[in-house]
């Protein structure tokens, strides 16, 4: 009795499970499946299973506006996301090392500053920023989407990463300094080699949050060349409700696939990372 | 002599110095410069084209006292915050604690419940919401099942709300994650004694599971609000673009953008990010300040 009951308690809770994982996953099922539908299909054939099969939509959808394919978008926002990529991973690294492991002036200071400005809504700096970057005529140039990137303007990263840097043993950087090896060695000996999973974890947020990152794309570039796959999505879709819908799922789809890879590749470090920075 | 001492203080410091230069760099290019040139900017009536003009709290006055379209986003706003935030948070906790115990192929499901938080954020996404809940879409239809005629949700202003908390809430993984976190972070031997003393299912929760997770729900509860207050792309593909219809998806952060970059008001979108930044910290703030009243430190510290 005991046992059966034990037993139908932990069988209810899983097809409780089961069935919220599927109603989570519906609608990204649904919008794969719309996209390999004919038009007239997608929204009365409501089924997950295409009765019609094409991919006449995802032809359709690459073709993409004005003469420029998605094949650009993609590239637009693969360059855009790598260089902000890169960016924040050496020089929040740099910053958090220096806030870990380092003793200077006025560091607790800095360090409260740095804890500040990750809680500062984005939009109080939102048109300054956008003053200085038109001033110094970086509007339709990639520069204002990934040059903060490289002055670790994403202060929740630093934080990340002294946390883990605090977590690695301090007596490696104390036989290292006996043995003669220089601040700066120490970190490219050292740490940063150890830091790897914290690295990982900046870079793909980094990646996936450029990637998705509508706002800032939409205030800094116009110019359709330049334009990146959020932009060119936005610009196929029209709200009065004459789009190409087919196409729309189509290109929806292709633009979630690279994320979404990244992150099943490195889901561990992935989920360990928020895990991580959401306790301490 | 001097010089020894700071030396002796601080050994590291031109090193330090060295690492930390582009932060500093952006520091005060991109936060601390700016937020001072918002804060005149504010005070300013400025088109980008011609220089600022100095009007003085003539844009605060007119924000407080004459305009509707920032009355009605903030209220719109605040409920988007208080629906979302603590349903976004309960589910959150609710799945965590459903996965915490005896579950196999924890990590599939960890990932599956993650995935609406990893794509929930992209214009594609917000595309798919505004379908789902169009007046033939799937929910309508979802609801035809039971003999209700669902609403226009998007097109009529009282509704449109729904489908963007409810995109908002999809996306709980992030929250349950650390939640998850969290739960595992309890001892179990607590839970034993607990049972020893009698304790039900019910009361183990009240007792240790919520206190346990106390600092983990402050740091969600914080971050979520932070989030909810800054919501746009939503609010910008499933409205019209332009707030509408009759201002129902005018969100606090469309306004700003449209304030700023379709009227080229930039001293007035100033204004309305200095508006939104005091109450901001205001809300945290008051989170902060009573968190030492319910916020538990496992390690016997009460507060920080």
């Amino acid at each position: 009795m005991l046992t059966f009951r034990r037993y139908s308690g932990s069988g209810l809770r899983h097809l409780l499970i089961i069935a919220i994982g599927l109603a989570m996953l519906y609608p990204v099922l649904w919008l794969l499946a719309s996209s390999f539908k004919p038009n007239q299909d997608i929204f009365t054939d409501t089924g997950l299973w295409p009765s019609t099969w094409t991919l006449d939509n995802y032809r359709n959808g690459w073709r993409g506006f004005q003469g420029i394919t998605f094949a650009r978008f993609f590239g637009n926002s693969a360059l855009v996301s790598v260089l902000a990529v890169l960016g924040n991973i050496i020089t929040c690294s740099f910053a958090a090392y220096a806030f870990a492991r380092l003793e200077f002036r006025f560091k607790k200071i800095w360090f409260a500053m740095m804890l500040v400005t990750i809680m500062l809504p984005y939009h109080v700096t939102l048109v300054p920023q956008y003053i200085i970057f038109s001033e110094l005529h970086w509007i339709n140039t990639y520069l204002p989407l990934f040059l903060p990137k490289w002055l670790a303007h994403d202060s929740f990263f630093i934080l990340l990463m002294v946390q883990f840097i605090r977590g690695i043993p301090k007596e490696l950087d104390e036989s290292a300094t006996i043995d003669g090896c220089s601040q700066q060695k120490l970190y490219f000996r050292i740490i940063m080699p150890l830091l790897l999973p914290a690295l990982i974890t900046t870079a793909i947020f980094t990646f996936i949050w450029t990637w998705d990152d509508f706002f800032s794309q939409m205030i800094y570039l116009s110019d359709i060349k330049l334009f990146t796959v959020q932009l060119g999505i936005r610009a196929l879709f029209d709200p009065s409700g004459t789009s190409d819908w087919g196409a729309l799922m189509a290109i929806s789809v292709l633009s979630l696939i690279p994320i979404t890879l990244i992150f099943l590749v490195f889901q561990r470090y992935f989920l360990d990372g928020i895990a991580t920075t959401g306790l301490k | 002599m001097r010089t020894a001492r700071r030396q002796r203080l601080y050994p590291h410091n031109r090193t330090a110095y060295l690492f930390l230069l582009p932060w500093l760099i952006g520091l005060f290019c991109l936060t601390l410069g700016p937020m001072l040139g918002s804060l005149y900017l504010s005070l300013t009536k400025y088109n980008l084209l011609s220089a600022p003009e100095w009007i003085g709290f003539a844009n605060f006055k007119t924000i407080f006292t004459d305009d509707s379209t920032f009355t009605g986003s903030l209220k719109l706003t605040f409920k988007y915050v208080i629906l979302s935030v603590p349903l976004r948070l309960i589910f959150a906790l609710f799945v965590a604690m459903a996965l915490n115990k005896g579950i196999k192929a924890l990590g599939i499901y960890r990932t599956v419940y993650y995935i609406p938080s990893l794509l929930g954020g992209s214009v594609a996404i917000s595309i798919v919401w505004r379908q789902i809940f169009d007046t033939d879409g799937l929910i309508n239809g979802f609801l035809g099942w039971f003999g209700i005629h669902g609403p226009a949700w998007i097109a009529h202003p009282d509704y449109l709300i729904y489908p963007i908390v409810s995109l908002s809430i999809w996306q709980f993984g992030s929250a349950m994650v650390i939640f998850l976190a969290g739960l595992k972070q309890i001892p179990a031997d607590l839970y034993e004694a607990s049972q020893v003393d009698g304790a039900g299912k019910v009361r183990q929760f009240f007792k240790i599971s919520l206190p346990m997770l106390t600092p983990v729900i402050f740091f969600n509860l914080i971050m979520s609000i932070i989030n909810s207050f800054q919501a746009f792309t939503p609010a910008y593909v499933i409205g019209d673009g332009h707030g509408g219809p009759l201002d129902a998806s005018m969100f606090y952060t469309l306004y700003l953008y449209l304030k700023g970059f379709s009227y080229f008001d930039m001293g007035y979108a100033s204004a309305l990010a200095w508006i939104m930044l005091v109450i901001i910290a205001v809300f945290t703030g008051i989170i902060f300040a009573t968190s030492r009243f319910w916020v538990f430190y496992g390690d016997g510290k009460e507060g920080r």
